[in-house]
């Protein structure tokens, strides 16, 4: 359907209508010949994403009709046994709520953190670069060498954390932190923002110095506040980095694992489970790998979804351009 | 290759051809079982035997085993413990396995002997094997057959400081249930953490309620329930009502639901460092305690999970497991004659000695030193009834559902019904 619309539009209503002619019968083969070109370049590559990525996915979304333990082929059809199962277990139904609430809590707290910090630092201020880069540095550490230190950070009673807040007095705070099922995932949150801030400030600051120093100075002659500057230029002209950091927050929290595997399991009780390690824990642990597929299709589904209609609704005009067909020019 | 004007296409062809005629041959090779056409035998033998000083010894037994048996080569495979499990469930798939694997025994063992892939050893190995540790080779016996032979074995039990027990006015290890209780009550009044337990690692809390379903349904029930995937019986819930009596004192360390178990801040460290004074462990916990903590000493001792109170099981019943070897259905003779080799009173003094293992073989006792193992060594001699780790005795699914399910128990979010009711709903899934 898509590509009998496509190639109409891109001929033209009387492309139809016309009799060929020679010129015409021989553009076509030039067409062809460029379209085998094309292919031909793309062979390799193609072969290679089909076999590593949209095999794989395709597998998945098989698999997931079955009850299958992960050797031989899949042969239990059991329908759609396992998404009914899925959707009455309380574990994935909390890792739905749990990943709802990091994305929720990134956008309200963890974003304009960093864009507050990029702000600052887009200002000539002493040490500036030194600022940049040690806000920069947690996010070059793996997630699991975040999740190690933060453990033993946050151990109760023996931690840094506990030792820190009693020796300026403040017993009072210290606590459980990853132990207790109501601290976990306000720890596990402290801990993401620790470690991405830095990378959004990062994409922020980039986008800062590209907002001409005339626009702003253009405001102050006109008597604008800092507020005004910030919400009326600043804001708008930095509107496509935030959209992009909006995106990479959201799709991060979905796919949230390594952080959480290393530091808590999921645990106390799976209050810190994220889709990811419930999948992890099927698959690998479990050997119920048909189930585990399940897991993975829903995670796959909702990144998608919510992937095209980002890119449909809020970044349709930053992608403008960006998007390239056949002849190269604009889509 | 005389043609002194080989061209370079000539040479590449006759280059590509001779490697296609190497593979081919060694695929041959590989896939011919060791055959004995030119008098010699090649025996695989695949374990788990990674680390020093094991992994030495182990290949020297085999050195040994080749001098007593010039017909006999032993091509030995080492795998890391998941590697292996990974690597044997394709193995079990495809109906190949090597002529003496590593096995746990249990349920593993069972599917394999069920596919027609194991070899029945009960009278080939009658004349020896009779006088092994009778414990030890309980997870390799199924519906009465022998299929694999031990070398080592252990067992779960608490490892308790004696100093701290002593400060809580404790004389003796309690031996039942409720004066259990009550020492835990003595140890918290006398400001002590009575236990320490990894909620992070919830096999660590598995081990409660495996012990008390073995006290009160008794060592049978466990076998049925997993025969008739029904774990709903009152004897299970009771365990688990024994669990929640124990979790309602609050026993366990701060921040128990975030420890691991051999991480500096953990499970073992606490107790090896003092700051609790039992763990329920099995025979490696004083190694892991002096590793991740300072260890306690001489004021380490041990004592068998204490029987419940008018229920089935008794205190002299076990929980644990070892490690054992058995042969493919059609390996061949001398595949036997190096489990006797490996089961003799020589090569087990040698693995008690070196790899500090406990002895299977009677006669090798004189052996064993650690005071540790040897109060286990005890345990294990006057055991009646053995279970084998569930994780091993069940399948994997099932397992792990009791870990998890026993873990919400001990977190508080759910009961002794919700527990028996999660593990009978898995095991009705997986069948």
């Amino acid at each position: 359907m898509t590509s009998t619309y496509l190639s109409d539009t891109r001929s033209g209503p009387d492309a139809q209508v016309r009799p060929p002619t020679r010129p015409d019968r021989a553009r076509t083969r030039r067409r062809v010949l460029h379209w085998l070109t094309a292919v031909g370049f793309q062979l390799p590559a193609l072969a290679l994403f089909g076999v590593l990525v949209l095999l794989p996915i395709l597998f998945a979304l098989y698999a997931s009709f079955f009850r299958w333990g992960g050797f031989g082929m899949p042969s239990d059809y059991t329908g759609t046994d396992n998404f009914t199962r899925l959707f009455q277990d309380d574990v994935f139904l909390g890792d739905l709520w749990r990943c709802l609430l990091l994305v929720g809590l990134s956008l309200a707290l963890q974003l304009p953190f960093a864009l507050a910090m990029a702000v600052l630092l887009n200002q000539r201020i002493r040490g500036r670069a030194v600022y940049r880069m040690l806000f920069f540095a947690p996010y070059v550490l793996s997630e699991a060498i975040t999740g190690v230190l933060f453990g033993m950070i946050f151990a109760p009673d023996q931690g840094l954390a506990d030792h820190v807040l009693g020796a300026i007095g403040l017993d009072g705070l210290g606590g459980e932190w990853f132990s207790d099922p109501s601290t976990v995932m306000a720890t596990l949150f402290l801990v993401m923002t620790w470690k991405y801030f830095g990378f959004h400030m990062m994409l922020y600051l980039a986008g800062l110095q590209s907002i001409p120093a005339e626009l702003t100075e253009a405001a102050i002659v006109d008597g604008a506040g800092s507020w005004q500057r910030f919400r009326h230029i600043t804001l708008p002209l930095l509107a496509p980095t935030l959209r992009i950091s909006v995106f990479l927050s959201v799709i991060g929290s979905i796919q949230l694992f390594d952080l959480v595997w290393v530091v808590t399991a999921g645990g106390p009780d799976h209050h810190s489970e994220t889709m990811a390690v419930t999948m992890f824990q099927y698959g690998f642990k479990r050997y119920q790998v048909g189930y585990a597929s399940a897991i993975s299709v829903v995670m796959f589904a909702i990144s998608l979804v919510f992937a095209l209609a980002y890119q449909r609704f809020v970044l349709r005009r930053d992608l403008a351009g960006a998007t390239t067909n056949m002849r190269g020019d604009g889509a | 290759m005389g043609d002194p004007a080989l061209s370079r296409r000539g040479f590449l062809a006759a280059t590509a051809a001779a490697g296609l005629g190497m593979t081919a041959l060694s695929g041959c090779g590989s896939g011919s079982d060791g055959g004995s056409s030119s008098g010699i035998t090649t025996v695989e033998w695949w374990n788990i035997s990674t680390t020093s000083p094991t992994k030495g010894v182990w290949a020297a037994l085999a050195k040994k085993f080749e001098a007593q048996n010039p017909k006999v080569k032993v091509k030995i495979t080492q795998l890391e413990n998941d590697a292996y499990k990974t690597k044997m469930t394709a193995l079990t798939a495809s109906g190949k396995l090597p002529d003496i694997f590593h096995t746990w025994g249990g349920g593993v063992l069972q599917q394999q002997v069920h596919a027609g892939l194991v070899k029945d050893l009960t009278d080939t190995t009658k004349p020896w094997s009779d006088g092994l540790l009778p414990v030890a080779k309980e997870p390799y016996i199924l519906d009465k057959k022998t299929y694999g032979i031990p070398f080592d074995i252990g067992m779960i039990g608490f490892w308790y400081n004696k100093a701290l027990f002593k400060r809580a006015g404790i004389s003796a290890p309690p031996t039942t249930w409720s004066a259990f209780l009550d020492a835990v009550k003595a140890l918290k009044a006398a400001g002590v953490t009575p236990l320490a337990l990894a909620g992070k690692e919830s096999w660590t809390g598995m081990y409660y309620w495996a012990y008390l379903a073995m006290r009160t349904a008794g060592i049978d029930a466990l076998k049925k329930a997993d025969d008739d995937k029904d774990f709903t019986g009152a004897g299970f819930v009771e365990a688990g009502q024994h669990l929640k009596d124990l979790v309602q004192l609050q026993p366990f360390q701060k921040g128990f639901l975030g420890a691991a178990y051999s991480s500096p801040t953990g499970q073992a460290a606490t107790v090896g460092n003092g700051k609790a004074a039992m763990e329920l462990m099995g025979q490696w916990a004083p190694v892991v305690e002096a590793d991740a903590g300072k260890g306690v000493g001489a004021n380490l001792g041990f004592f068998p999970f204490p029987a419940v109170e008018g229920g089935k099981g008794t205190i002299t019943e076990i929980f644990g497991g070892g490690g054992g070897h058995a042969l493919r259905a059609d390996a061949p003779q001398a595949a036997v004659d190096f489990l006797k080799f490996f089961a003799s009173e020589t090569t087990d003094v040698e693995l008690v000695k070196k790899t500090g293992v406990i002895p299977v073989v009677p006669a090798a006792e004189s052996a064993l030193t650690d005071t540790n193992l040897k109060l286990v060594q005890t345990q294990l001699k006057a055991a009646t009834g053995f279970q084998l780790y569930l994780d091993q005795a069940y399948a994997p699914a099932v397992g792990q559902q009791v870990n998890d399910s026993v873990a919400g128990l001990i977190a508080g979010s759910k009961s002794p019904e919700d527990v028996t009711q999660a593990i009978t709903k898995t095991a009705k899934e997986e069948q």
